[in-house]
């Protein structure tokens, strides 16, 4: 027996079962890639038209790859999230499921490639 | 039925032929320049995970995104990246209730669109100086 009234069980979770979670995590995403942005863009900006050497050098500074982990990582989670909205808006029953699937695996796919690439540049660039 | 008010009630849009009203406009562009900046973010992983695979893979991503298509899909994702982030701040002034009204959503859209060209012009003076 549950000790909790259906209505106590009900309040704000609304018909997805997370209530305004989803709507909560695009606010704290977005006001996190306010900062990110222009920092990212900063950091991109500097290493287009290096040398091979160079971006990796680039890239495994600690601001530079730190920045852009952060901004691909909050980026692409506001995206998954961001897309949802536009499934659901769009596609419906199992095409809805299957793309909001597919779009957590690109996203996810973005992420670990990125991570892995800088990664490989923070610990390959020797210690000056 | 013979005093039923015809022709003089309020009609519905008419998708195909009604003109959208800027704060709509900017509203949609929201969602495409969301969606369409995949293409920047691809080019530029595709970039970074070539650097540390090989010489070859990385001097044919440096080539692409140096080339001419390079360069206009990060032109664009750089204003959609303006667009989108000004668009987004307005969301959170939405959000706190504030600019909601008409005439403040078409001022916001203003805002948005000569803000989001000014900001990607001066990242390009930054980015060539």
């Amino acid at each position: 027996m549950r000790y909790i009234t259906p209505r106590k069980a009900a309040i704000g979770m609304g018909s997805a079962r997370t209530g305004t979670l989803h709507h909560w995590q695009m606010t704290v995403t977005s006001a996190a890639l306010l900062i990110l942005t222009p920092l990212f863009m900063i950091v991109v900006g500097g290493a287009i038209g290096l040398e091979r050497a160079a971006v990796i050098a680039h890239f495994g500074r600690p601001f530079a790859g730190i920045v852009t982990a952060l901004f691909i990582v909050v980026g692409m989670i506001h995206f998954i999230k961001g897309t949802r909205i536009m499934l659901d808006d769009y596609l419906h029953g199992t095409a809805n499921r299957v793309a909001i699937i597919v779009s957590h695996i690109f996203g996810w796919g973005v992420i670990a490639t990125a991570l892995f690439a800088l990664a490989k540049m923070a610990f390959t660039t020797p210690v000056i | 039925m013979a005093d039923v008010n015809r022709g003089n009630r309020p009609l519905s849009p008419h998708l195909q032929v009604y003109r959208l009203p800027l704060p709509a406009i900017t509203s949609i562009m929201t969602r495409i320049t969301g969606h369409a900046l995949v293409a920047g973010i691809l080019l530029l992983v595709w970039w970074l995970v070539a650097a540390v695979s090989s010489p070859g893979a990385f001097a044919a991503a440096d080539w692409v995104l140096r080339s001419w298509i390079g360069f206009l899909v990060m032109l664009g994702s750089t204003w959609a990246l303006w667009f989108h982030l000004l668009s987004g701040v307005r969301h959170l002034f939405y959000d706190a209730g504030m600019g909601l009204e008409i005439e403040d959503a078409k001022r916001s859209s203003w805002g948005i669109i000569i803000g989001s060209v000014a900001l990607t012009v001066l990242s390009l003076i930054i980015f060539f100086t």
